[in-house]
């Protein structure tokens, strides 16, 4: 029983710790084209990608701050106080024996190898910038199923990796897709041949150990026609004293009858600038569908998006955001229906504690010539006391009548007479508050892999135990 | 060992609403309050309970000697008092037997765990007895219930955490007949040295079936006159008229 003990205490530290490192490789602080090609010179990149990031950088450069719509809090990210690249060395290690002890012991607490033990079919940890192990255990390897990181994709994988490199999930996209662009560094990226299903999880768990630091991991998944994966990410940083950023590309690409799953669940500290663009391109009669569950940072800007392609594919976005005090969450989902008979649906619930902040902002797009596309969006806004706050955008653009759109939104608040009923069974004040906000949640977690569902359970709790008193 | 109020004195805001109630549950007894609407009754209940909107401008409350009104609701409830709702709360999403069970696992010390079997085993046993179909495990705390149906939950938590003291707010309001009388057996069999009950109901009725030891009559938030069961026939017959002061108007 003792020892039990001693793995919840671990779990409730939150990741809220580091390590002292001694890196091998560092960008410096601030971001010119040096930072780039020092990034680009040590992973030796050919002369493509290298040029491919000088071009995001003047991108980045030029854009300017979505501050029109989006939180005036970006101003606060002071590029130039950032340090973009810290590694030490760009070869993941296969075995977790070869890990340095402090990357170890990190990725050790956070539970990662004994998950990979027990469910995943391989796993990415990566450490600040670059991935410090990777692996895939053998009945997935063996049935042609790469998983990597993003510069031994490039590298050992050529063919498929430029292919759909950048072609999701533009450049251009916004001036956080353009950062990643110029300066990324890890990710993973997997390919599925044609009818392989994986059948269990691959992971990746990305952690931010470093102060000051940015994190741009770039992902890239394919899955052939009628393959199916299931990809899950987690991710934790310590608190830290100044902000820290994290900005990562996705890109999924799922071909003929191909079906990916990507389930996100972030613990970032409240410190963390959270600017995420994900996106998946679903082809004829594929399925693309993001479980996104976003829970702390500082903001959070993050839209999954699909784009239907192909006949009848489909797209979900189901997402959750636990917004605590001083925490915004700016998160929803981009519907693109690009061919006729697509549908997707939309589930967002969001809760707001104490000052936090839950923004949903959704799209759905649906041009004149197409027929039979459609849409079902629902967002559920919870607030837990009256100083919590939640706004919803909904942008629906469908021309045409040859369509079913179907659009619902609700804010309930968790009244002061519910907990005390809960109370006055006995349960403590945070303990009511998160059997409430587990209540709201309840449906959409049903859907999540069992291991994800207790994980978020957890957090939510942490979260609530942290509002009260 | 006794569940006493002293010289309560509770108000909303500002507006005094209890005003100088003393009572004392003994364990093995059953206590009715009786009074018009808007006397205080639940606002008695819930001060007991702990509500945090209610303030305790005076007097005082101990159960089995200790002094409850600086804890919280939920240590109160630990602790052995149980409030049975009015209007109970709907928890959305939470299914009815998570909640109990959180309720019976939060009486559980540190590190002990719930046996899961045995819990469904007693939860199942008690909803037969108050004639709970097995749906309702599954379903939503509150939520969709009817209002009996609400009320026999009240009762199926009371039943599951055992509380040395219950104080019960018109759990007969909304009771069929039939259902009236299943609930009140269920209570009946928690009846014994160990628990002490405070009904607060306005009927009779219920009185038939749950024989309460002494009857009191509120008026105006406080204790106008108590007695023994005759007390709740002579009101049924009488009235609250006889109980009320006279109205200022009619003094000067
Ligand atoms: N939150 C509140 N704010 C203001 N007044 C309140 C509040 N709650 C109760 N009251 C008032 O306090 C008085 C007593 O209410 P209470 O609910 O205790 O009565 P009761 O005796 O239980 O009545 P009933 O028999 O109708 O259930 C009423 O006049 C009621 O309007
Ligand atoms: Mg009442």
């Amino acid at each position: 029983m003792e020892t039990d003990k001693a793995q919840i205490d671990i779990d409730r530290s939150a990741g809220d710790f580091s390590y002292p490192m001694n890196y091998e490789f560092d960008a410096g602080t601030g971001l010119t084209e040096a930072t780039v090609d020092y990034i680009s010179g040590v992973k030796e990149e050919p002369e493509w990608i290298r040029d491919f990031r000088r071009q995001a950088l003047r991108t980045f450069f030029k854009k300017p701050m979505p501050t029109n719509w989006a939180s005036r809090d970006l101003e606060n990210i002071i590029f130039n106080d950032i340090r973009y690249y810290l590694s030490s060395g760009t070869k993941p290690k296969r075995s977790w024996d070869d890990v340095s002890p402090e990357m170890k012991q990190t990725f050790e607490r956070l539970g990662i190898p004994e998950q990979e033990r027990k469910f995943l079919a391989g796993v990415e940890a990566q450490f600040d910038s670059e991935a410090a192990y990777s692996n895939i255990k053998k009945v997935a390897a063996d049935q042609g199923v790469i998983f990597v990181g993003s510069t031994e994709g490039l590298k050992e994988h050529p063919e498929i990796f430029r292919k759909w490199f950048g072609k999701v999930i533009p450049v251009g996209d916004n001036k956080f897709s353009a950062l990643n662009a110029a300066v990324f560094s890890g990710g993973s990226f997997i390919y599925v041949p044609p009818g392989v299903k994986v059948k269990h999880p691959l992971q990746a768990y990305f952690r931010i150990n470093a102060e000051s630091f940015g994190q741009f991991e770039r992902t890239l998944i394919i899955a052939d026609e009628g393959a199916e994966v299931t990809y899950m990410e987690g991710c934790t940083a310590p608190k830290f004293e100044t902000a820290t950023l994290h900005s990562a590309v996705v890109e999924l690409v799922a071909l003929k009858g191909a079906k990916i799953q990507y389930i996100t669940v972030q613990n970032w500290s409240n410190n963390v600038f959270n600017l995420v663009t994900k996106r998946g391109l679903a082809h004829e009669d594929a399925e693309i569908k993001w479980i996104d569950c976003n829970i702390g940072s500082r903001l959070t800007m993050k839209y999954p998006g699909v784009v239907m392609k192909g006949r009848r594919a489909r797209g979900e976005v189901i997402s959750i955001a636990l917004a605590n005090d001083g925490q915004h969450q700016d998160t929803g989902a981009k519907m693109v229906h690009a061919a006729d008979d697509t549908t997707s649906n939309v589930v967002s619930k969001s809760i707001s504690v104490g000052t936090g902040r839950a923004t949903y902002r959704g799209l759905v797009h649906v041009p004149k010539h197409l027929k039979g596309c459609k849409n079902n969006t629902e967002c559920d806004a919870l607030l837990i006391n009256p100083h919590s706050r939640t706004d919803t955008y909904p942008a629906i653009s469908v021309r045409g009548n040859r369509h079913a759109m179907q659009h619902e939104a609700s804010v309930s608040q968790v009244s002061a007479e519910q907990i005390f009923y809960m109370m006055s069974r006995g349960l403590t004040e945070s303990q009511a508050m998160s059997l409430s906000v587990n209540g709201f949640v309840n449906d959409l977690v049903r859907q999540f892999p069992m291991e994800y569902s207790v994980e978020l359970k957890r957090l939510i709790e942490l979260q609530m135990e942290g509002s009260v008193g | 060992m006794s569940l006493k109020i002293d010289n309560l004195h509770v108000s909303i805001g500002e507006k005094p609403i209890v005003r100088g109630l003393t009572l004392e549950i003994q364990p093995g007894e059953v206590h009715a309050i009786m009074g018009v609407n808007g006397s205080g009754k639940s606002t008695l209940a819930k001060a007991i309970a702990g509500h945090p909107d209610y303030t305790i401008t005076s007097g005082t409350v101990t159960m089995d000697g200790e002094d409850i009104l600086g804890w919280e609701s939920d240590e109160r409830s630990r602790k052995g008092l149980f409030l049975a709702f009015q209007y109970p709360n709907e928890i959305p999403g939470v299914s009815n037997a998570n909640f109990i069970r959180a309720a019976v696992q939060a009486r559980l010390g540190e590190g002990e765990e719930l046996d899961a079997v045995e819990y469904y085993e007693r939860l199942y046993s008690k909803m037969d007895e108050l004639g709970i179909p097995r749906e309702f495990t599954a379903r939503s705390v509150n939520e969709g219930f009817s209002g009996g149906e609400k009320k026999r939950n009240e009762i199926l938590q009371m039943m599951m955490v055992t509380p040395k003291y219950g104080v019960m707010d018109e759990t007969d309001s909304g009771l069929d007949i039939d259902a009236l009388k299943v609930v009140a057996a269920g209570v009946n069999a928690q009846r014994g040295p160990n628990l002490g009950l405070l009904l607060i109901t306005h009927y009779q009725r219920l009185l038939n079936y749950i024989e309460p030891d002494f009857v009191h009559v509120m008026v105006d938030g406080h204790i106008v006159q108590s007695g023994g069961k005759e007390l709740a026939l002579q009101l049924e017959d009488k009235g609250y008229d006889q109980f009320r002061e006279p109205s200022p108007a009619l003094v000067s």
